[in-house]
């Protein structure tokens, strides 16, 4: 069977939509375009009627009411309000003061968080950042150890973008609960791939992407508790008072409702795919790891994704490396310094290639990724890392025993 | 990123890479010159060697290379270019030339500049290895 070049394996990135997803939207463009606002025609009512579908839709999917679902833009305005909107309710002392309240997060969590939880900080937060081990999880010890009676706010991930690392999320939401702290979690790569019980998993505020599950770019939600607790946000934009006031904005409902589809499709196949995946997934790592030396697979080595990877290889260059793979689309995050290559923050948190010059893939795999891509990838990449390995003098020297990092090297 | 068809040129088929001999023989050959420059936390290392023969010329050039394209293409020029030069006519080869050789973008003008200084510290172990 002949195979398509190029090759997409970076659906952490985005994903392509479905096009049972496309479908589901294109009436809304042409014929049923009416604002979701306006109450007193047939126009208004229909696009209505396929938002409350939708949300019904996204709900479903992560066990959620649908009026707890707040229609956004994407994953990273979900974030901006979740985080900036609590802080702010919940801050201890009234804007313009100092000793507002304690933020805990963590520092290989996606800038969509960070960025905002260094803009609060600047207004009077305090903000902690966990450094987790070198597997990159985060567990409920880490967090119980740093919350203080000040604590307003947790924010971590679900499932890490570069390493796919599955963080300790419903023993996390517990201990906040406990304590009574509002918990955000930045769901982005998890949801719409592992089953999902914002209720059970104790869960305050999640926010999702629709472009990550095979839906349009542009879409996405919060999820907020209405009940145990009843959690409350102060609103980032303001306006027409849509989505109960926290998003105002005319509902851009094609995306919206595209995303529900997305959501139904995930919730369907979620199960059957992450088999297939998984096995896809070891299929590669042990091809790579049974066939070159000097191999790494960063992260948690179980508690991950099953469609995601991360490898490093020794002693190869990263831009080399995408030049000699350029058929295949991944993500490269090179550990070290690269005067091209911006490092990975997330690897270099890890402590990966604190001693070892090498680079790494992010290779992710999605709905359309097949056996005969993977075995594709697979030859593709052993070739590389050879050809550059017969080229790189640290691999000569790796071979003849000599240790690199004791080496006195003129960094330049 | 684009590059030239130079450098993808020299990163398919790059001219004589590979070593005179292992890292404990090659330092302890008069013959050979060795230029080890870059570091790994850079994402650059260059080894250039180079082989001179009785009549002072240098006769052969070897490379190896931990680095983008454009420092494989640079460092696999560096020995192109000094094979069957004299050891002064080596140290004349301006990395302006390789850069204008390859048409290397600005950010990519530290590989050449890396090559130069690789040719340098070459020639400049083989002296030091020959002077008594």
């Amino acid at each position: 069977m002949s195979i398509k070049l190029p090759i997409y394996l970076d659906h952490a990135a985005t994903t392509p939509c479905d096009p049972k997803v496309v479908e589901s939207m294109m009436p809304y463009f042409t014929d049923m375009f009416g604002n979701t606002g306006s109450r007193n025609h047939s126009f208004g009512w229909d696009s209505e009627e396929a938002v409350s579908k939708a949300r019904e839709q996204v709900a479903s999917l992560i066990g959620a009411d649908p009026k707890e679902i707040i229609f956004t833009s994407g994953s990273t305005e979900s974030n901006n309000l979740a985080i900036k909107g609590a802080a702010n309710m919940y801050a201890k002392n009234p804007a313009g003061s100092e000793n507002r309240g304690h933020i805990i997060s963590v520092i290989h969590e996606h800038k969509a968080v960070l960025d905002p939880c260094k803009r609060l900080e600047k207004e009077g937060f305090d903000v902690t950042l966990l450094e987790p081990g070198q597997d990159g999880l985060v567990t409920r010890k880490m967090i119980e150890d740093a919350i203080r009676d000040d604590t307003i706010l947790v924010t971590v991930m679900w499932a890490n973008n570069e390493i796919g690392t599955i963080n300790e999320i419903p023993q996390i939401g517990e201990l906040c609960h406990d304590k009574g702290i509002i918990f955000h979690t930045d769901a982005t790569q998890w949801v719409g791939k592992m089953p999902t019980n914002v209720k059970k998993d104790n869960v305050d505020l999640l926010s999702l992407s629709a472009h990550k599950m095979y839906g349009p770019k542009g879409v996405g939600a919060l999820y907020v508790r209405r009940r145990r607790p009843r959690v409350r946000l102060i609103a980032l934009q303001e306006g027409g008072g849509q989505e109960r006031g926290y998003r105002s904005g005319t509902l851009n409902v094609t995306g919206i409702v595209g995303l529900g589809k997305a959501c139904e499709i995930c919730a369907q196949t979620m199960d059957s795919e992450r088999e297939r995946l998984l096995k896809l997934r070891n299929k590669l790592e042990s091809s790579l790891e049974s066939r070159l030396d000097v191999v790494q697979v960063n992260g948690h080595r179980e508690k991950r994704l099953a469609h995601a990877t991360n490898i490093s290889f020794g002693f190869v260059e990263g831009e080399s490396l995408m030049m000699a793979l350029k058929e295949i689309a991944m993500s490269s995050g090179s550990a070290c310094t690269s005067a091209s290559l911006e490092p990975s923050y997330v690897l270099k948190a890890l402590g990966v290639g604190d001693d070892l010059a090498h680079s790494s893939l992010r290779i992710t795999m999605g709905r359309w990724t097949t056996e005969e891509e993977v075995d594709y990838a697979i030859e593709k990449i052993v070739e590389a890392v050879n050809k550059l390995r017969e080229l790189s003098p640290l691999f000569d020297m790796h071979n003849e025993g000599i240790d690199i990092s004791k080496i006195e090297w003129a960094a330049h | 990123m684009a590059y030239s068809e130079k450098v993808i040129e020299h990163y398919e088929k790059p001219r004589n890479v590979g070593t005179f001999g292992t890292q404990k023989e090659i330092k302890e050959r008069q013959d050979i010159g060795v230029g080890l420059v870059g570091a790994p936390e850079c994402g650059d290392v260059m080894q250039l060697q180079i082989k001179v023969g009785d009549d002072g010329n240098i006769e052969d050039a070897k490379f190896k290379c931990f680095g983008c394209g454009s420092a494989i293409a640079s460092s696999s020029l560096a020995t192109e270019w000094l094979k069957g030069k004299t050891l002064d006519e080596g140290l004349e080869i301006k990395n302006t030339e390789i850069v204008e050789e390859l048409s290397l973008p600005p950010v990519k003008i530290h590989c050449s500049v890396l090559a130069e200084d690789a040719i340098k510290s070459a020639i400049a172990d083989y002296k030091e290895k020959n002077t008594k």
